[in-house]
């Protein structure tokens, strides 16, 4: 008997310890503190990626950037392309173990189309919008609009389902629920701010059958748990995964790459083939950017290369030049009006023109975000010596955040240029590309004014037939190159780097946490 | 002594009240708000005024004091504008890290710093002295994240004996406690032991000079009694003013140190509140540190009469 007992509290311990042996965790230096659960209010890649574990999306975009269902199991469209009908995969439920019903559906999108320019362009397009039942739902749009699906299948800041109660709080709310149907959910009582965030694998998920890709397709949590670290010090996180206390480290600074690579345990990866885009962004309400001449100026000021070559560094990491606003690599690649060589007298010529006579410009130069930085310093030199009177103001990006948000005249306040960036795939068209939009007071910052452009890019979004958008691509561009929104600084890739007993790591644009297993 | 006691404790209150007032003036006269980081970078200017009037930045600069302050004397500190944490909750998840931090390292530091300041006063104008004193400048001169980084490189990367960064608390076992303290208390605690070893050898000095050490060692007294019992006790009272001041840095947060070593700590917190305008947390986390610092100093004045029999408050 005693032997029976010996024998049966070591084989439960051992059968303990092959359980915890086979739990798989994955460690992560994570790139950015997780602050802000609301994935509606808030558009920082940190809480993006938060969303994609814990939510689902309606729709997701493959490797081709062409939406393919995700939650949604099958959907129609009308002769008319009105009425689109869309019905949920059976057996969603979310972390509470409530289904998940085309109400949870309505809310969510009606929440996220309040505040994501891609979804208030879908929104001011919606007649009835309304469940059948509660699988199904149906959207009646006033006009025919092309891109529902790329809409709901949105890459960055995408319209996650949550529950309708949590979704239906007035927009003044911020969610702190983190209930979602995602293929994992958070640990609330492991959420250490500024330092941890702790998911666990959803045993409920019910991933699709086909394989993953991109952002469609199976998303199969292969881990028992993600832990998110935060280590601000870049040194200590590059130490930390040297060592093995970390296992995946997403935003490795541009600088280690070369050490990274050189460490035989470990991978270095780009997942993101359309990478960031920088661009110098003018005040189009003051003199001398209220001038489109002064705005071309800009393209003329550096070559890509140059602004790259202090941005990164490694000449793996980004193009030579790109001319395609809507990044290269994607659908909606084309040269078409873009600027290749530099040509200082030309851009002092065109500021010239433009009326411009020494005024001082105000230039924001954001101190605490390295690549901002390191293009600003770039173009500061680059316009003094075409003979720019450039004031360069230097600030923490929460300051410049709100400064750059002021339309006061650049001596009371505001400003004339700051330089931005944005993710290859939310660049890739003219609507999820909004900084290329020109529509006046209602543009982002900057608040570029082109009704020609706008209307090109009303007119490509009606337009049903993808190949017929991707001819129509090439003017589009050339009237943004003419009336500049923007003046692109160049294109580079970001690598991840993890442990080499890390598989699975799925080049979905960001790092998400499916499909990869530890061994 | 009770009345003291008393009174000190009562004198924090208009401490306090000028130092809400002077952080809250400054924190939202100060450039950017908080509600375009919650936006994100891509987010519009609607998107950024809608969150404003949500967080109720629009509302007039008293109007916004007076609710803070209203909810602080009934203990309520508020909840972070970013995660939505209550304030309380993470400072005091925050305060387990810097205390523990903070305990350790002054316990290392006291334990080199007092017998080496010592024994540098007792061999005063030796070669012992002066490789003490050399050693206690060295140290006091480098940078806190150098050490840091050193030793994480030779005792983490190389000899992968203690782990690089992180915290376990000592709920989780004491090793994983010992083993993340151990780095980041003897970086930080080089620089205060070698502040401590320099004060104990020259507040040393003065004492060792003093007729009654000469009286003591006329009267045959062993060394060790005479340096301990007449000496260092005697020459305590800056020493533990020194250790007060010490301490009350270490819980107001090290940020170098918690940064390098990521130890989630008040420090960091405070940083990362600030960079982000986090105007509650931020807050919350002076008016505790002002606080602390009072109760500090109080222990430290009560101190001074225990090891002073002159000093009557």
């Amino acid at each position: 008997m005693r032997a029976w007992i010996i024998s049966t509290v070591v084989a439960a311990l051992l059968a303990c310890g092959q359980v915890r042996a086979a739990e798989q965790t994955l460690r992560v230096i994570a790139h950015a503190d997780l602050k802000v659960l609301d994935t509606t209010a808030n558009t920082t890649y940190i809480t993006n990626r938060y969303g994609y574990l814990v939510y689902d999306t309606l729709f997701g975009l493959d490797s081709h950037f062409v939406p393919r269902p995700q939650m949604v199991d099958t959907w129609t469209i009308s002769d008319d392309r009105l009425t689109w009908t869309f019905t949920l995969r059976p057996g969603l439920t979310f972390h509470d173990g409530a289904a998940v019903t085309s109400d949870d559906c309505i809310a969510s999108l009606k929440r996220w189309m309040a505040r994501d320019a891609m979804g208030q362009q879908l929104a001011t397009r919606i007649a009835v919008f309304e469940a059948v039942n509660p699988s199904t739902f149906k959207l009646v749009l006033t006009e025919p609009y092309a891109l529902v699906l790329e809409t709901f299948g949105r890459w960055g800041a995408p319209p996650f389902i949550m529950p309708a109660k949590v979704a239906s709080a007035p927009m003044s709310e911020v969610v702190t629920s983190s209930i979602g149907s995602g293929p994992f959910i958070m640990k609330r009582d492991e959420w250490r701010p500024g330092s941890t965030v702790v998911y666990v694998r959803n045993p409920n998920y019910v991933p699709r059958k086909e394989p993953p890709d991109y952002m469609s397709g199976g998303k199969v949590a292969k881990l028992d748990r993600v832990e998110w670290h935060y280590i601000p010090d870049a040194n200590t996180a590059l130490s930390a995964l040297t060592t093995g206390e970390m296992d995946y480290y997403e935003l490795p600074p541009l600088d280690f790459i070369a050490l990274l690579k050189d460490n035989p345990e470990i991978e270095v990866k780009v997942i993101d083939k359309l990478g960031v885009q920088q661009f110098m962004r003018p005040n189009s309400l003051f003199p001398p950017f209220d001038n489109f001449k002064a705005r071309q100026a800009l393209l003329y000021l550096a070559s890509q290369e140059e602004f790259n070559q202090a941005v990164v560094g490694n000449p793996d990491l980004y193009l030579k030049f790109c001319g395609a606003l809507f990044m290269c690599g994607s659908d909606n690649e084309t040269d078409a009006g873009s600027v290749k060589a530099p040509d200082l007298a030309k851009a002092k010529a065109l500021l010239a023109e433009a009326g411009y006579k020494g005024e001082k410009l105000v230039v924001l130069q954001p101190t605490d975000r390295p690549p901002y930085n390191a293009a600003t310093l770039v173009m500061v030199d680059k316009l003094r010596a075409i003979g720019v009177n450039v004031d360069l103001q230097p600030a923490d990006w929460s300051t410049i955040s709100i400064r750059r948000a002021r339309r006061d005249p650049p001596d009371k306040g505001g400003w004339n240029i700051v330089i931005t960036g944005h993710g290859g795939p939310d660049a890739a068209n003219p609507v999820s590309n909004y900084w290329i939009g020109a529509n006046c007071e209602k543009a982002n910052i900057g608040w570029p004014c082109d009704p020609k452009l706008q209307a090109m890019i009303a007119a490509w979004s009606h337009e049903p037939d993808r190949d017929k958008r991707r001819a129509m691509i090439p003017a589009l561009q050339e009237q943004a190159y003419t009336s500049v929104s923007y003046a692109p600084m160049g294109q580079f890739f970001q690598p991840i780097a993890y442990r080499k007993n890390v598989t699975g790591v799925l080049e979905a644009g960001m790092p998400v946490y499916w499909n990869i297993e530890k061994k | 002594m009770a009345g003291f006691i008393l009174r000190r404790i009562l004198m924090t209150i208009p401490v306090m009240l000028v130092v809400a007032i002077v952080v809250f003036l400054l924190l939202h006269l100060s450039p950017g708000d908080p509600a375009a980081i919650i936006a994100g970078d891509n987010a519009t200017t609607a998107d950024v005024e809608a969150i404003r009037i949500s967080l109720g930045l629009d509302k007039p600069l008293i109007e916004q004091f007076l609710l803070w302050i209203g909810a602080l004397l009934q203990g309520d500190f508020g909840v972070s504008v970013f995660n939505k944490v209550s304030v309380w909750t993470l400072i005091t998840q925050r305060m387990e890290p810097t205390l523990a931090l903070a305990t350790v390292t002054m316990s290392f530091a006291v334990c080199i710093a007092i017998p080496v300041g010592v024994l540098a006063a007792w061999k005063a104008g030796t070669w012992i002295d002066h490789l003490a004193m050399g050693i206690a400048v060295l140290a006091f001169s480098s940078p806190v994240f150098l050490i840091g980084y050193g030793l994480v490189f030779e005792f983490a990367r190389t000899l992968r004996w203690l782990p690089v960064q992180g915290y376990t608390p000592m709920a989780q076992g004491f090793t994983g406690f010992w083993q993340h303290l151990v780095l980041p208390a003897i970086s930080l605690g080089l620089v205060f032991a070698a502040l401590l070893a320099r004060m104990t050898r020259s507040t040393m000095l003065d004492v060792l000079n003093e007729d009654y050490i000469r009286t003591a060692r006329a009267k045959g007294l062993a060394p060790g009694p005479v340096l301990i019992r007449h000496a260092l006790k005697n020459a305590a009272v800056p020493i533990v003013t020194t250790i007060g001041l010490g301490i009350a840095l270490l819980i107001g947060g090290v940020v170098v140190t918690e940064s390098v070593f990521a130890i989630p700590g008040i420090g960091r917190l405070t940083i990362e509140a600030v960079t982000q305008r986090d105007y509650p947390v931020i807050q919350g986390v002076i008016l505790i540190a002002s606080f602390v610092y009072v109760l500090i100093n109080l222990g430290i004045d009560v101190a001074y009469a225990l090891l002073d029999p002159r000093i009557r408050y």
